[in-house]
């Protein structure tokens, strides 16, 4: 058999699965979609002694509009999301960007929380979550806290997540009205890892930036927004020559690395070409919006 | 070893087996059941082969453990059609020639299951985009994006 032993645990409700975790510790991990996780282990580069199989905790999977903000449990299936009215009208970002997400038997099972967790630099929704200012829900044995998206992603597959905390819901602002979004990224085939990938927004008001967000995956150990290129867009025409300035700022501030499957100055590139794209049809949708 | 019991139903039939947790759902399918007209490629959730539908939706059964499949229910090839009475996916893939080697067409056959299923008028893009999701290395898709369009047709016909 591919994946290594491990003892199984079921929990049928998220304060069994935070006792299991809180007993296991750095043990077990957490096995959501599954869609990374068991890819590892069928590797052998992952070998929990313990996973707690949290796909029975319906109560952790829904999308749902609340006090401003728009709250997707952690155990919501990508596939949910991508069909999902809510996202659609209050996380376009989201929306465009999970369409980017590996391929539809994979976004079926994968989970958002699970996603999120894994904290894959590579992947969209780290991104789309720092560009839109999300919240994490953790909760634990010891109660409940909430982590700022620029703050949860710490590294290389690396979460501010504690081994006895579980993700369980994330939080996004009530999408501004008006608010331009773009998610664009460059991968050898649809459906592999992007080589780099934007999330964009942008905010116009006659003629001039008012606000902007760019978030590049791909490009680091972690999601990375580039605020000096949201800088230099704000008080400038909304405009391509503005927006090619702002890609060549952003091509200045990103280090990105070279492997098997691209150099990091080619990377470099695709942050230029993929932020003055992005922001023309963010300003697209600006407009249409208004 | 620990075992977990599992009850699933597979195309209408109720198993019941004591599996390793680590029984990948792929395995579980063609070792436990004896259904091999799953296959097994890459084992890593990139090329595909072993999609079948579970609950109705496509899913990679190398990326899923069997006791992960307790209480679902599973559709996999065999359950399509025979060669006296094909599925009408089938009958566009042997008249359109969608395969060559075959090994890829059982995933090739599900994944346009569901895509007609939730579309059953899709453009020649959106079928390119969900039959991606699974590699072929012989027929270079062509023939393949060609089936289901013809499928999408005579499904039509016979529907109502």
């Amino acid at each position: 058999m591919k994946p290594a032993p491990f003892q199984y645990v079921r929990p049928s409700s998220v304060s069994d699965a935070l006792a299991a975790l809180a007993r296991y510790r750095d043990d077990a991990k957490v096995l959501a979609g599954g869609q990374s996780l068991i890819a590892l282990m069928n590797l052998r580069l992952v070998k929990p002694a313990v996973l707690v199989d949290i796909n029975r905790l319906s109560d952790i999977a829904y999308i749902r509009e609340e006090n401003g903000t728009v709250a997707i449990g952690a155990l919501t299936r990508q596939s949910a999301v991508e069909s999902s009215g809510v996202i659609a009208r209050q996380c376009p970002l989201m929306a465009e960007a999970i369409r980017f997400v590996a391929h539809r038997p994979i976004r079926n099972r994968g989970t958002v929380g699970g996603n999120l967790a894994h904290a894959d630099p590579t992947s969209e929704l780290p991104a789309v979550a720092v560009a839109l200012d999300a919240t994490f829900v953790a909760r634990s044995t010891d109660g409940q806290r909430a982590i700022s998206a620029a703050d949860f992603f710490v590294g290389l597959l690396s979460s501010a997540l504690a081994s006895k905390e579980l993700l369980t819901e994330m939080r996004i602002p009530i999408w501004p009205a008006g608010q331009g979004w773009s998610f664009m990224e460059v991968s050898p085939r649809a459906g592999d890892y992007a080589l780099v990938g934007v999330a964009a927004t942008l905010q116009v008001q006659e003629g001039i930036c008012q606000a902007a967000r760019l978030v590049y995956s791909g490009v680091g150990a972690r999601p990375t927004r580039v605020a000096a290129a949201e800088q230099m867009l704000l008080g400038g025409p909304a405009n391509e020559a503005t927006f090619r300035a702002a890609g060549e700022v952003a091509a200045g501030q990103v280090d990105p690395s070279s492997d098997f499957h691209a150099t990091g100055d080619y990377r470099r590139d695709l942050v230029r070409v993929l932020t003055r794209r992005a922001l023309m049809r963010a300003l697209d949708r600006c407009k249409k919006g208004a | 070893m620990e075992q977990v019991q599992v009850s699933v139903t597979v195309n209408g039939i109720r198993y019941a087996r004591a599996v390793e947790p680590r029984r990948l759902l792929s395995d579980f399918i063609r070792h436990d059941l004896g259904l091999t007209g799953t296959h097994v490629g890459c084992e890593q959730g990139v090329c595909g082969m072993c999609t079948v539908l579970i609950d109705g939706q496509t899913a990679r059964t190398c990326l899923t453990f069997a006791v992960q499949a307790d209480g679902v229910e599973i559709t996999t090839v065999e359950a399509l059609g025979t060669p006296a009475k094909m599925h009408p996916l089938q009958r566009a893939f042997w008249e359109k020639h969608g395969l060559q080697c075959g090994y890829c067409t059982p995933a090739m056959l599900l994944t346009a299951v569901e895509l007609l299923n939730s579309n059953p008028n899709p453009t020649r893009d959106e079928i390119c985009e969900a039959m991606s999701a699974i590699l072929c290395r012989c027929t270079g898709y062509q023939t393949i994006v060609d089936a289901v369009e013809s499928a999408a047709g005579a499904m039509k016909g016979e529907a109502r």
